[in-house]
């Protein structure tokens, strides 16, 4: 092999290692902002009540957003806009589905958290963002929120805010590991198309 | 002035000649070619010169391309309210006007510099990998016809601007955005390609004798600049090919509802684009410290220091590309990072200058044009430096994300950073390429027109950004009339006076001042001891080379 040669396949191997870190990037990008809590990613699975005391010195505002999509007719309503919890409280809050649209349908509820620091504080006992919703033409479907920030919140967090973002599910198994991130970026069909949206 | 020198001996206890040097008059290819001639000979040629002059050549329309897309900007930024074209359509010439000169002119223009100088200064007789050259070039025409016919598709051509940020090139992109993904999958490849070639002919084709420490500096540039491009532009390929899924096969890379992620757009893409930008300004690097210290006749000051600092801006320019997305709500620990880190590259390029200052004192210096040409850029790239600095500190971005500040910085880097280099570079190796001295005279007038046309353009962008106007946006609020007027007269000039660059380039291929083998007094590089102009075929028997001490 001449010198050349050997540079040459030297640098198509880095080549070759770039491109397929490049692509590597989306699910390390996924897996250091859940460690991190960086992108206001919570965990989307019932965790555990810690039971602890509660710290009755520290008052938290926790104020909730939800927004729709376009493509659902649906609309997602909190019923206590703003609640002030004792970090170490298991706290429950009550949100409503509406389908406006004229069929029935899967939707689902994503969650993020700002600041996002407070994510990692974040546990959800019962969440209607675990699973897919099926709601028929009109039908109107409340479901309930416990959740508990958990006593070591850092101090300088005084407001957390959840936003629940609706997404329409048109094949529910495909949804289901999108949410439950086995699948980060996967074809979820008639989503996804540019201009799609009705 | 034109330079009064004689022509002079190879320089002393260097370089032990061979006898290729011996065809000293005229074009020496007579006896060499047997190639097709014509447009064949151009599409074929496998010649390091030739494929050079191309890379050039085309830069240089790619130049003038996107300097009119320019300047359709600046005329309607004459004035507040809209006069001359459409918001869709401005939108399109800023996106195309970035792209082009990007992708299309100033790296094919240090590209084609490399092909034509770097076999010359190391005493080979071709690039490594001559087919891939002429296979590289080629492909950039074609992707850069593919990307202006855009223009030309309903919905337009691209028009989310140069960093094609998701979601507006894929949810919201017009049609064509799959044609522009191709053309800068074309553009990538070629700079791949390029760069393989440049790695594999300085580290297997250097002169015997010539070790790493003794290549002169615009080897050096070029190479760590080859090292950059073969680790970024497959991250490049990688972000532009998620976008082709997304837009065309339904994934979600960048698409929220989908369970992916738009800001994972920025993260990949300036990952790429950080590095990207120092490979647009480290070959001028190379290319100033080469003509300053022949023009100041010393050697260059602090030689080794220049390579380190060049390295370490290299390494460096994986570990800052947040900087550009301090407002993307990232998390206080990542803003400080960010913002330590790009602060640090100030030290590498701070050696940089201060060795360029220090090669100028107590030097015998004379003010030809490429010196002019590289003064300037140390000066005003020293600017861009400055307000990079300013545009580093995160909590001060702020307040200049996004704004004509930015818009200053970049472009006092860019044009007289990397523009203003490659004239330079073209200024000094023209005598090499064509055998007669640019005309002197010429060369002034563009000068001086271009400086003051660069400082009267971008200057007020300065103020007119840190007074608050967004950037990419047709129309401006009332106050900002006078500072954009004053830009968009200087673009005028600027853009007019690189017809005086054209027309220098043309007379001197035509005729002038005959250069002998050594054009400058005090060059001493490999190049100039090959006769001028540079035969087609050069150092077949390769020199002998001597170190010299730095």
């Amino acid at each position: 092999m001449t010198g050349v040669q050997r540079t040459v396949t030297r640098t198509l191997v880095v080549l070759l290692a770039m491109f397929v870190f490049a692509f590597a990037l989306v699910p390390l990008y996924d897996a250091f902002c859940r460690v991190t809590g960086i992108n206001g990613k919570v965990e989307n699975t019932a965790q555990a009540l810690i039971r602890d005391s509660i710290d009755e010195s520290r008052v938290i505002t926790v104020q909730f957003i939800t927004r729709g999509s376009p493509g659902l007719p649906w609309k997602l309503e909190v019923l206590d806009r703003q609640v002030r919890v004792h970090p170490g409280a298991a706290t429950e809050v009550h949100f409503a589905f509406t389908n406006h649209g004229k069929q029935a349908g899967w939707g689902r509820a994503v969650p993020s958290v700002s600041p996002s620091e407070a994510s990692l504080y974040m546990r959800k006992v019962t969440c209607f963002c675990f699973q897919e919703q099926r709601l028929d033409a009109g039908e109107r479907y409340e479901a309930p929120l416990v959740f508990q920030l958990t006593r070591d919140l850092p101090d300088d967090i005084k407001t957390v805010t959840l936003v629940y973002t609706l997404y329409p599910v048109d094949d529910k198994t495909l949804a289901a590991k999108v949410l439950a991130n086995e699948a980060p970026a996967i074809v979820v069909p008639g989503i996804a198309v540019p201009g799609g949206e009705a | 002035m034109a330079p009064k020198l004689p022509p002079q001996l190879p320089p002393q206890n260097r370089v032990e000649q061979a006898g290729d040097a011996s065809g000293t008059a005229g074009h020496a290819d007579a006896g060499y070619h047997h190639g097709p001639k014509g447009l064949l000979r151009w599409l074929l040629t496998t010649n390091h010169k030739e494929i050079g002059t191309l890379y050039l050549i085309f830069s240089l329309s790619m130049f003038f391309i996107g300097g009119i897309f320019a300047l359709v900007v600046r005329a309607e930024l004459f004035q507040p309210g809209l006069q001359l074209v459409q918001p869709e359509f401005f939108n399109q010439m800023t996106t195309m006007h970035g792209l082009i000169m990007v992708f299309g002119a100033v790296m094919p223009g240090f590209v084609g510099l490399a092909n034509w100088m770097i076999p010359l200064q190391i005493g080979a007789p071709d690039m490594a990998l001559p087919r891939l050259n002429n296979f590289s070039f080629w492909l950039l025409p074609v992707a850069f016809t593919l990307l202006l016919s855009t223009l030309l598709m309903p919905g337009g051509g691209p028009n989310f601007g140069w960093t094609f940020y998701a979601p507006l090139s894929t949810t919201y992109s017009p049609p064509s955005t799959t044609f522009f993904i191709l053309s800068l999958h074309m553009a990538g490849i070629s700079s791949i390609l390029g760069a393989i070639n440049i790695i594999a002919t300085i580290l297997n084709l250097r002169a015997p004798g010539m070790r790493m420490m003794d290549m002169p500096l615009f080897v050096w540039t070029w190479l760590i600049t080859a090292f950059l491009l073969i680790a970024v532009m497959p991250v490049l390929a990688g972000v532009i090919t998620m976008m082709l899924l997304d837009i065309n096969f339904g994934t979600s890379f960048f698409n929220a509802a989908g369970g992916g992620d738009p800001v994972m757009f920025q993260h990949i893409f300036w990952f790429f684009g950080h590095p990207e930008v120092y490979i647009m300004i480290l070959p001028a690097f190379g290319i100033v410290s080469a003509i300053i210290p022949t023009f100041a006749r010393k050697r260059l000051f602090g030689y080794a220091s220049m390579v380190y600092a060049t390295s370490s801006i290299a390494i460096l320019s994986f570990l800052v590309w947040a900087h550009h997305m301090f407002a993307v709500g990232l998390p206080l620990v990542a803003e400080l990072f960010f913002m330590y880190t790009t602060m640090l590259i100030a030290v590498p390029t701070g050696v940089k200058v201060f060795n360029w200052i220090a090669t100028l004192f107590q030097g015998s210096i004379s003010f030809e044009t490429p010196m002019l040409f590289a003064l300037a850029f140390v000066v005003l790239f020293s600017i861009g430096g400055f307000s990079g600095l300013m545009l580093a500190i995160a909590p001060a971005d702020f307040q200049y994300h996004d704004t004509y500040f930015v818009v200053a910085h970049f472009h006092y880097v860019l044009v007289p950073g990397a523009v203003f280099a490659i004239m330079a570079a073209v200024y000094y190796w023209l005598p090499k390429w064509t055998g007669h001295y640019p005309n002197e005279r010429l060369g002034r007038w563009h000068f001086w027109t271009s400086v003051v046309g660069v400082n009267l353009t971008f200057f007020p962008m300065h103020f007119s950004g840190l007074a608050g106007m967004p950037r990419r946006i047709p129309d401006y609020a009332l106050q900002f009339a006078d500072f954009n007027m004053a830009s968009s007269i200087g673009a005028l000039l600027f853009g007019t006076s690189q017809l005086l660059f054209v027309l220098m380039i043309i007379k001197c291929v035509r005729g002038g001042e005959k250069a002998p083998a050594k054009a400058w007094d005090g060059a001493v590089d490999l190049e100039w001891t090959v006769p001028s102009p540079a035969p087609l075929h050069t150092f077949e028997t390769p020199p002998r080379f001597q170190h010299q001490e730095h």
